[in-house]
């Protein structure tokens, strides 16, 4: 029997993890993205391989998500990772007021947490608010996004996934009856159209999913929220810092290189394809930052960039969507059949994801393969150009 | 950044395919402390969306997004349009040299993965092993531990190509290893990496260099691989002294 073929458009983390468990799984499978690997939300994210401690509180699910695969992400792709740790540090009284439900919701998701006086904070992360009147070690880490998607791609590729990069879907086809069996392309590196047929589509394009599905006639419930991040010039702390609080504006600065990188803001908006960086969150950041890092305030800043997150829910507001994710099998939601559209997620959770999209579509047709991801260490992100 | 507005026309190197190369040029009204890269990003999504160009973390991890802007190598995402041109003036974005041409400002690289490859430059490594001196932490010699581990960071590095476009000697030799590979090398030591030094020591390796130092003046992320090749090579011949000796 030949190898059934999955179109995979987007090659944000989403795709190139769903690309990667695909080809393991034995499907032929070829990747259609309009930009470079991770040009989309992936690669502008923060960095910050979730420990879960964020989430603990108000979102467990996706908190016992995020220290399940923190801890995979470690062993498969070391390649892409500060695996440095982090900490939660509480400075006002209303962060510790927060301090209580921190620990029960730690416990329950099981992540190990160790509470530090300030004085010991203070001798591992000397830059840190003298303020502090206490922090929690968590183990988080930092990543650098492009290799992290490399290292999917790559392992992708060498199970011979097949990459048209530079490549926009412009249309989906279809079999006359409304069902999805494949995908008009335009190269735009060469400037030539061509026709792509396959066995199943599967849209990974993150806050762009309605442009794809509307192209069928469908529409999905995402609602596109980008938030701004700052990068500063010099490198003060080596964990990841976050604030001992419920999730908000500006409480996470990361190490990553020799710099700071304080996130985020959030909002909503129509049209993901080009947001600018607004100068007041710019401003929001050193604010929050240095609350956190006072030192910040005497850096440069070396860089501003935006993402946007593709959050599930119509018209729900920022923040409290929950961030897990869904898969969509369209012949399910909306009767047409060849269309599987996964959106919303985090970077850290991208495996999961692939894995729970492609046990869907393995599910579709009638195939039993394991995944077997987890337990794949990926090869070196510069093996997707070198062979 | 300030609410002032400058108005600024990119002039873009553009090549699909088999086609000329052309420039075209698209007059943008900018805040002069955007960087290069969100106006590039704005021709794609406003002007022309056959634009392709390379760029991915927007804040100097990824190595992405280098180009020459007004015939000089930057980092577009962290290059500050005000350091770049004037109001009323012009920027002429290109794509890298010494790699060939994808499309419009994108290049292949593999070229300088293959070699980074094979002196397996490290993406990860301890804070001792690049130390950051001075750098808002303590001076090498007390390098920071977590409780008895090292601390892992992510290499100076990120491969963005930039030093290797601005070398005079890459340009005409193909197969020369260029700065960063050379850098990457240094870095690791021939002491403790022997089986580098055949790779280095070589008609392509670090004696094609001809100290321009061009690539120190480009490069966006703390490598200085200029100096790094004089060191290599102070290494080379301290392991040529050595194994003579042992040999003899
Ligand atoms: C501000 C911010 C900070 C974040 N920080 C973190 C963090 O610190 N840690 C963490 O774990 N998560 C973080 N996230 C979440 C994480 O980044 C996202 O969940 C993830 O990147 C989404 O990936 P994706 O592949 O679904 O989308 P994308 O990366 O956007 O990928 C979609 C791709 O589809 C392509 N595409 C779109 N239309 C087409 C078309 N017509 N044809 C072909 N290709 C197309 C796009 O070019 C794009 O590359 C953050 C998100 C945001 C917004
Ligand atoms: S040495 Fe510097 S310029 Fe060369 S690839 Fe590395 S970071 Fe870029």
């Amino acid at each position: 029997m030949s190898k059934l073929h999955a179109i995979v458009i987007g090659a944000g983390f989403t795709g190139v993890a769903i690309a990667h468990d695909l080809a393991l799984r034995g499907f032929a499978v070829t990747v259609v993205e309009r930009g470079p690997i991770v040009n989309g939300t992936s690669g502008r994210t923060h960095g910050l391989l979730h420990s879960g401690a964020r989430y603990a509180v108000n979102d467990q699910e996706s908190a016992i998500e995020c220290i399940q695969e923190n801890q995979i992400l470690r062993l498969i792709v070391p390649d892409a990772i500060e695996p440095n740790g982090g900490l939660f540090i509480g400075i006002t009284d209303e962060d510790m007021a927060y301090r209580e439900k921190f620990i029960e919701g730690c416990a329950a998701c099981r992540i190990p947490i160790k509470e530090l006086t300030p004085q010991e904070a203070l001798r591992l992360e000397p830059n840190l608010n003298p303020k502090l009147q206490t922090a929690f070690t968590v183990p988080d880490g930092t990543f650098d996004p492009l290799r992290l998607a490399l290292a999917f791609a790559a392992s992708a590729k060498s199970n011979g996934a097949v990459f048209h990069l530079y490549t926009d879907v412009v249309d989906l086809l279809t079999d006359g009856q409304g069902n999805i069996v494949g995908v008009k392309a335009w190269d735009r590196a060469t400037d030539k159209r061509f026709e792509i047929r396959g066995d199943i589509v599967v849209n990974a394009t993150g806050a762009w999913v309605g442009h794809i599905t509307s192209m069928a006639g469908i529409s999905v419930p995402i609602t596109p929220t980008p938030g701004v991040m700052v990068a500063y010039d010099q490198r003060l702390t080596q964990r990841a810092i976050n604030l001992l609080n419920k999730p908000g504006d500006g409480d996470i600065v990361l190490p990553q290189r020799r710099m700071m990188v304080v996130g985020t803001t959030s909002f909503t908006i129509e049209d993901p394809d080009y947001v600018p960086v607004y100068e007041d969150h710019v401003q929001l950041m050193i604010e929050r930052g240095s609350n956190l890092i006072p030192a910040l305030r005497q850096t440069k800043e070396r860089g501003a960039y935006m993402a946007t997150r593709p959050l599930i829910g119509a018209s729900a507001p920022g923040r409290s969507i929950s961030r897990t994710f869904k898969a969509y099998d369209h012949k399910e939601t909306d009767n047409v059949e060849g269309l599987v559209t996964i959106t919303g997620g985090k970077a850290t959770t991208l495996r999961l994801m692939a894995e729970k999209t492609v046990d869907l579509i393995c599910k579709k047709f009638n195939l039993n393969i394991p995944c077997t991801t987890a337990e794949t260490p990926l090869l070196s992100y510069r093996k997707f150009y070198v062979n | 950044m300030t609410e002032e507005k400058w108005t600024v026309k990119f002039v873009i190197f553009r090549k699909k395919g088999d086609q000329p190369p052309r420039y075209d040029s698209y007059v943008l009204e900018v805040d002069p402390d955007e960087y290069v890269i969100d106006g590039v990003e704005r021709i794609w999504a406003f002007h022309d969306r056959s634009l392709i160009f390379a760029h991915a973390c927007h804040h100097s991890t990824c190595g992405a997004c280098g180009m020459r802007v007004n015939d000089v190598e930057k980092l577009t995402c962290i290059t500050k349009i005000r350091d770049v041109t004037t109001n009323g003036g012009s920027l002429k974005i290109e794509p890298l040299r010494n790699f060939p041409i994808i499309g419009d400002l994108v290049v292949d690289m593999t070229r300088m993965y293959a070699a980074m490859d094979r002196v397996h430059a490290k993406a990860v490594h301890p804070l001792s092993a690049a130390p950051l001196e001075g750098e808002g932490i303590r001076p090498p010699k007390d390098v920071p531990r977590n409780n008895g581990d090292e601390y892992l960071r992510l290499a100076d590095c990120i491969e963005c190509g930039l030093c290797i476009s601005a070398c005079p000697v890459a340009g005409t030799a193909e197969n020369y290893l260029g700065p960063a590979v050379l850098a990457a090398a240094q870095l690791q030591g021939l002491k403790h990496n022997p089986d580098l030094l055949d790779l280095v020591d070589c008609a392509d390796g670090l004696w094609r260099c001809h100290s321009a130092y061009e690539c120190t003046a480009v490069c966006p992320s703390n490598v200085d691989p200029g100096w790094r090749i004089m060191d290599l090579r102070r290494q080379v011949v301290g392991e040529r002294i050595k194994r003579w000796f042992v040999k003899a």
